[in-house]
């Protein structure tokens, strides 16, 4: 099972991309959870300074923007089993 | 993929032909085609939104680009590794200055300032980049520059500027980090290099996602703020600001500061107002004033920087801004 990591403390971005990325996860069928980490404690621990943050199985992908679609199927295709 | 570069370089002579047709179009179809009689005021005013809608977007367009390809070279994480032991001064200039260049929304403040903190960015310098950050905005940047030329573009970057540089090394020399919330200092950060191989045509791509997003968002407040501006240029009287925000009012530059704080609103929507009231006969400062108050000193953000900030660091760093804003208001009045 994949794990895929939203964080944000909750404004627009971050449910966009978060709704982003269960959308993609469905298109692709790809077996993960997506899960949305809104304790800023949490964030700060992960690392990033600028949200949304996205984290792919443990790793970091990209902090403080929205990628396109087509970039996020690539990142979640990259990143997963 | 390579010829994502092509795009930007033929597009350039098209908008430089664009560009300087403005007026001849503009004189075209108010004077040629709808045949309008000149010096009426319904003539000034639609000249003036037919010529300035289009030159105002296409500048956005423009700068909002080269800004998101050179926003691509500096990220939080490079810059808190760029500030991490400077000195203060040498470090709230140059902070104040990545502060114009680093995108972050206000929901991220939160993680940004203690990521800075914690990585032993003096408190004095996080808050030069917190201030200049939102305080000079490209947004605002177009409009200054398109309505009004150069020079006070120029003005405003340079004030901003200045503003978040004394601020900050007042706010460091102060020694006030015992007011930072006792939690942070407890957290454990972690530092995340994010691996991205970034090829100039991301960069490119960058830039494009950059006027999608801001000129997508921004447009409708620009036409509709300049369609005021127009009405008002055509039919308010001439000198009807300059009792209350003209020059002789020496409490005006306070008050707008005090009415500029609680008003939360974007650059695109505050500049067409400045735009108005200037032409009206408030003076630069006063009306500087208000806009850098509106745009750089928030009432959300601050409430959202509580949970890292107690109230004594939250009011010393509203108060020492404020009073930046009211000094360069006034420095303005008796300059211009």
């Amino acid at each position: 099972m994949n794990r895929i990591k939203v964080y944000g403390t909750g404004c627009a971005n971050c449910k966009k991309l978060e709704a982003m990325c269960i959308e993609t996860v469905a298109e692709l069928k790809i077996d993960a959870s997506v899960e949305k980490v809104t304790e800023i404690e949490e964030i700060v621990k992960s690392g990033i300074m600028r949200t949304p943050g996205l984290e792919i199985n443990g790793k970091i992908i990209s902090a403080g923007k929205i990628p396109t679609k087509e970039t996020l199927i690539h990142w979640i295709r990259e990143n997963t089993n | 993929m390579k010829n994502k570069i092509l795009i930007p370089i033929l597009a350039l002579p098209i908008w430089i032909f664009l560009y300087a047709s403005l007026k001849s179009t503009t004189d075209f179809i108010i004077y040629s085609f709808l045949n309008l009689e000149k010096e009426s005021h319904f003539t000034n005013a639609l000249w003036f939104f037919i010529y300035e809608v289009p030159k105002v977007l296409l500048l956005l367009t423009f700068i909002v680009f080269i800004i998101g390809i050179i926003r691509t070279y500096f990220s939080p994480e490079r810059i808190r590794k760029i500030l991490g032991g400077k000195s203060l001064f040498a470090g709230n200039i140059l902070s104040s200055l990545l502060g114009i260049v680093t995108p972050f929304c206000s929901c991220s403040a939160i993680p940004l300032f203690i990521g800075f903190v914690q990585a032993g960015v003096p408190l004095g310098v996080t808050f030069s980049f917190l201030i200049s950050a939102p305080m000079i905005n490209e947004i605002a940047l177009v409009l200054l520059l398109g309505l009004f030329g150069w020079q006070t573009a120029l003005m405003y970057v340079t004030t901003g500027l200045i503003i978040a540089i004394v601020s900050g090394y007042v706010i460091g020399r102060l020694k006030l980090e015992k007011y930072i919330e006792d939690w942070v200092g407890n957290l454990t950060v972690g530092e995340t290099e994010i691996e991205e191989k970034i090829l100039f045509t991301n960069r490119i791509d960058s830039g494009m996602t950059a006027v999608k997003e801001i000129v997508g968002k921004v447009w409708i407040y620009i036409i509709l703020g300049i369609a005021v501006g127009a009405g008002i240029h055509g039919y308010v009287p001439e000198n009807f600001m300059a009792g209350i925000m003209g020059k002789s009012a020496w409490w005006s530059v306070p008050v707008s500061v005090l009415i500029g704080v609680p008003m939360y609103s974007n650059a695109a929507g505050i500049i067409p107002i400045v735009q108005a009231l200037l032409s009206k006969g408030a003076s630069l400062g006063t009306v500087l004033a208000f806009m850098m108050s509106v745009i750089g000193l928030s009432l959300p953000e601050m409430i959202i920087l509580r949970k890292v900030l107690k109230l004594p660091l939250i009011i010393t760093f509203a108060g020492i801004v404020a009073a930046g804003i009211i000094i360069v208001g006034y420095v303005f009045n008796i300059v211009y």
